[in-house]
């Protein structure tokens, strides 16, 4: 690249004095980007938090619809996947090439196992029909002429099925039948799902572009890019992986805790 | 010629070589076609909108029609004009130079933040194409997420893609400013304008994140009817309202800070003295960043907020005319006594101070609860906001494409061309928005197609000035090619500027100077 220097190994961009000097400068920008994430989740944070208090009843009757082991399993592989990026990070720095290899790549594993578990929460959500807002609604109107929600219309059907028919055939089993009577006797409980596949959503989506930041370092790490000279791309993917799995560990508890 | 300097116009040739440029400077420029053209097509929108008020009920077309201009117009203006203008066209240009960098730290991101402009006016100009895009450009819900059509998404998905690429030069500004200036330059010597810009820069990367969200959020309301704006679903639509404006207050500096920054050096420049309170103009850009956060609900004081919350938006509100005055003031002093020369940038300024006063005195009657409830969606609206957005950016934009033309292009402004085009807008200006205060007054509504006989003459009066508003830009545009074409020679330092950017060539080199600059003062002495 014709705007770098070469002296001694670094490459630093002309505009920089040294190679420090642009460490320090491409850290600062990632600091302000992350808190840009921060900001912008804070602002669905706040509308959860405003909903939570108008709505207490069905932010309780929601979560309780929510997999804590599912969530809870989540929150580790996360957690791991910050310690392993951590390592792979450290390893970099010191050079060890296929130790750090093998680090990102069980990183990305996590990843993976992450946004599978969503895929199945999500799946069995669309099943039972605690979908957000308008697509949890029926075409039909009750007796009272109120409109039907799907899971009004899943638990109509389930009562008038014995407690084995129903696991066999509606695959409900007796737990969360209670849980799904429990939400539809709230009003507007479509809301509590509106902030959770959007919360949750956006959050996924920021699992996504981390996998693929992290895969794009590690092709770095493959191709002797970086190394103990030169790491920013590295570190500065590793910042990002770690606000992605500490807005999760606030996600988790608001969403599937809150009960 | 026989030996022809060397410059970063010429270090490079080719269409592509600009496409792919990181040069700053190169950046600049491409924001500057990019923006004027936005702001030509705004322009029309403009006209349209208010020859079509010439006459009360149908002039030219039909309301549904007038709905999305009126759209059209203020998005176009407020997300790809004014908000981008001044920082990333001019900023762009001297930040680097000013605090004697050779770049900005991130010359990638920086021409990823022009394709991002580039891609988010893209998607937001197909929208032209659908119906339904009518919702003014606060896309107010509940009016966007429930009654009107599909088209909002892609309008609304555009205007975050262009956040990003606002978010993205704020932090790039930052970063420089915190980095790369050279040698003996300390936060107390950088010239205000990076100031300013620096102010700017914290606003964006902090405010933007919320209308990123905003944004979202009404996209997901529309796609999967989240319900979090809609009351039949348990949401507020009014809380909409909040999250935009806590973006948009502080957007509104983010528009008129940078505004202030080129004042400042204009100022300084023709009037030829140290600047009056250079710590005080300094800090007050900062102060008014931080203020503009805690004001959004003097937008809702007729939204059914609480009594206590109006009050203390009111009192809040009045506050942000602290630090400004402080600036208007210090420019003042500046100017007393000076040898002050009234070319044409220097006239804008001047102009930018007095229109600029009344939208803020203006402002003050609006951050009166009491009086709000009378002046809320008016006229008398439109013509605050017009006077301090376009009174004052715009004239600000003026001011400093003819004063740093010269350093952009090694070629002077017709200083004649300048002063005809500031005597058109300036005059053209109020005798399009002054009226407006009175017809506001009176009681005609904003957004509307159609108005009272009564409020005929003003209206004609208000389309007539946005003739010679329209009449002054285009001699302003004339001005362009004709320097480019046929002006002199403009020489290092044309206008005895002490800043930093009047130390190298014009154009500058590649790499901005030949040699680092070293600083040992502060910039403005002049005596
Ligand atoms: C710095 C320059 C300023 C800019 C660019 C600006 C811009 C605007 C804009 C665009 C609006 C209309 C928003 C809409 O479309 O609904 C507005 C309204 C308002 N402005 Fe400003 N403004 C500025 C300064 C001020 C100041 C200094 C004050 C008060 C001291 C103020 C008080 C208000 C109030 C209270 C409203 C709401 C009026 C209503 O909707 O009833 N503004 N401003
Ligand atoms: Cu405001």
């Amino acid at each position: 690249m014709s705007t770098a220097n070469h002296t001694g190994g670094f490459h630093h961009a002309h505009h920089f004095d040294s190679a420090e000097h642009q460490y320090e400068s491409s850290k600062q920008g990632i600091w302000l980007f992350l808190v840009t994430e921060i900001l912008m989740f804070g602002g669905l944070f706040v509308g959860y938090s405003i909903y939570h208090s108008l709505y207490p009843q069905v932010f309780h009757a929601g979560s309780k619809q929510l997999s804590v082991v599912l969530g809870a399993l989540n929150t580790v592989v996360l957690l791991f996947s910050s310690f392993t990026m951590a390592l792979g990070i450290n390893y970099v720095q010191r050079g060890l090439k296929n130790k750090a290899i093998i680090a990102l790549a069980v990183t990305i594993a996590c990843a993976a196992i992450f946004m599978v578990v969503k895929f199945f929460e999500y799946t069995h959500k669309f099943h039972v029909g605690t979908v957000p807002g308008k697509y949890a609604y029926t075409e039909e109107l009750s007796a009272s002429g109120e409109k039907v929600t799907k899971v009004g219309a899943l638990l109509a059907e389930a009562s008038k099925l014995s407690v084995a028919e129903r696991e066999h055939k509606l695959h409900l089993d007796e737990t969360e039948y209670e849980h799904l009577t429990l939400l539809e006797k709230t009003k507007n409980w479509p809301l509590f799902f509106g902030f959770y596949f959007v919360m949750s959503g956006i959050h996924g989506l920021h699992v996504l572009a981390g996998a693929f930041l992290i895969f794009w370092v590690l092709l770095k790490v493959i191709k002797n890019q970086v190394g103990p000279e030169y790491y920013t791309p590295v570190e500065g993917v590793g910042l990002f992986w770690h606000v992605v799995d500490l807005i999760w560990i606030y996600l988790f508890p608001l969403l599937y805790l809150v009960g | 010629m026989a030996h022809e300097q060397h410059n970063y116009l010429n270090h490079q040739k080719g269409i592509w070589s600009w496409l792919t440029t990181l040069d700053h400077k190169r950046i600049g420029i491409m924001y500057f076609v990019a923006i004027m053209s936005f702001f030509f097509l705004g322009g029309v929108f403009a006209l349209l909108v208010r020859a079509e008020l010439f006459t009360p009920g149908k002039t030219l077309f039909s309301a549904d029609v007038y709905n999305r201009m009126m759209t059209y117009h203020g998005a176009i203006m407020v997300f790809m004009v004014i908000v981008p203008g001044i920082p990333a066209i001019f900023g762009n240009f001297v930040l680097p130079i000013m605090i004697g960098a050779k770049d900005v730290a991130f010359p990638r991101l920086n021409l990823m933040s022009w394709y991002m402009l580039m891609i988010g006016a893209a998607i937001t100009g197909s929208t032209l194409f659908l119906e339904n895009v009518d919702t003014g450009w606060t896309f107010y819900t509940p009016y966007s997420s429930i009654k009107t059509g599909l088209g909002v998404i892609p309008m609304v998905l555009g205007v975050f893609i262009i956040g990003f690429s606002s978010i993205l030069t704020g932090l790039n500004f930052i970063v420089t400013t915190h980095k790369l200036r050279a040698p003996g330059m300390t936060m107390n010597r950088i010239p205000l304008m990076v100031w300013a810009l620096y102010s700017t820069a914290i606003l964006q990367v902090l405010a933007t994140p919320v209308l990123a969200i905003t944004l979202l959020l009404l996209i997901a309301e529309k796609t999967l009817g989240v319900g979090i704006f809609d009351p039949q679903l348990g949401g507020d639509p009014v809380l909409f309202q909040h999250f935009f404006w806590f973006y948009s207050h502080p957007a509104v500096y983010i528009m008129i800070l940078p505004a202030m920054g080129v004042i400042s050096e204009l100022v300084a420049t023709y009037s030829r003295k140290v600047i009056f309170g250079y710590t005080a103009i300094a800090y007050s850009s900062l102060a008014i960043a931080g203020v503009s956060f805690l004001v959004w609900g003097h937008h809702m004081f007729v939204s059914g907020q609480s009594e206590f919350a109006g009050v203390l938006f009111s009192f809040i509100t009045m506050l942000v005319g602290v630090p400004t005055a402080i600036k208007l003031f210090n420019w003042i002093a500046t100017m007393y006594k000076g040898s002050i020369r009234l070319d044409a940038p220097m006239l804008f300024a001047i102009g930018f101070m007095f229109l600029f006063t009344i939208g803020g005195l203006t402002g003050v009657y609006l951050a009166s609860t009491g009086m709000d409830v009378h002046f809320h969606d008016t006229y008398f609206v439109v013509a605050h906001f017009h006077y301090v957005m376009v009174g004052g950016t715009l004239m600000a934009l003026m001011g400093a494409l003819i004063y740093w033309f010269p350093k952009v292009t090694g070629k002077i402004y017709s200083d004649l061309a300048g002063r005809i085009s500031w005597v058109f807008i300036f005059t053209g200006f109020n005798v399009t928005f002054f009226p407006q205060f009175i017809l506001g007054n009176m009681g005609m509504p904003r957004r509307y197609y159609d108005y009272l006989p009564t409020f005929t003459e003003l209206n004609q009066m208000s389309t007539f000035g946005s003739w010679l508003i329209g009449t002054g830009f285009l001699v302003g545009l004339y001005g362009v090619f004709y320097a480019l074409l046929k002006g002199k020679e403009a020489g290092n330092n044309p206008f005895g500027g002490k800043t930093l950017e009047w130390t190298t060539t014009s154009p500058p080199p590649h790499e901005n100077f030949e040699k680092t600059p070293v600083l040992t003062g502060g910039p403005y002495e002049y005596r």
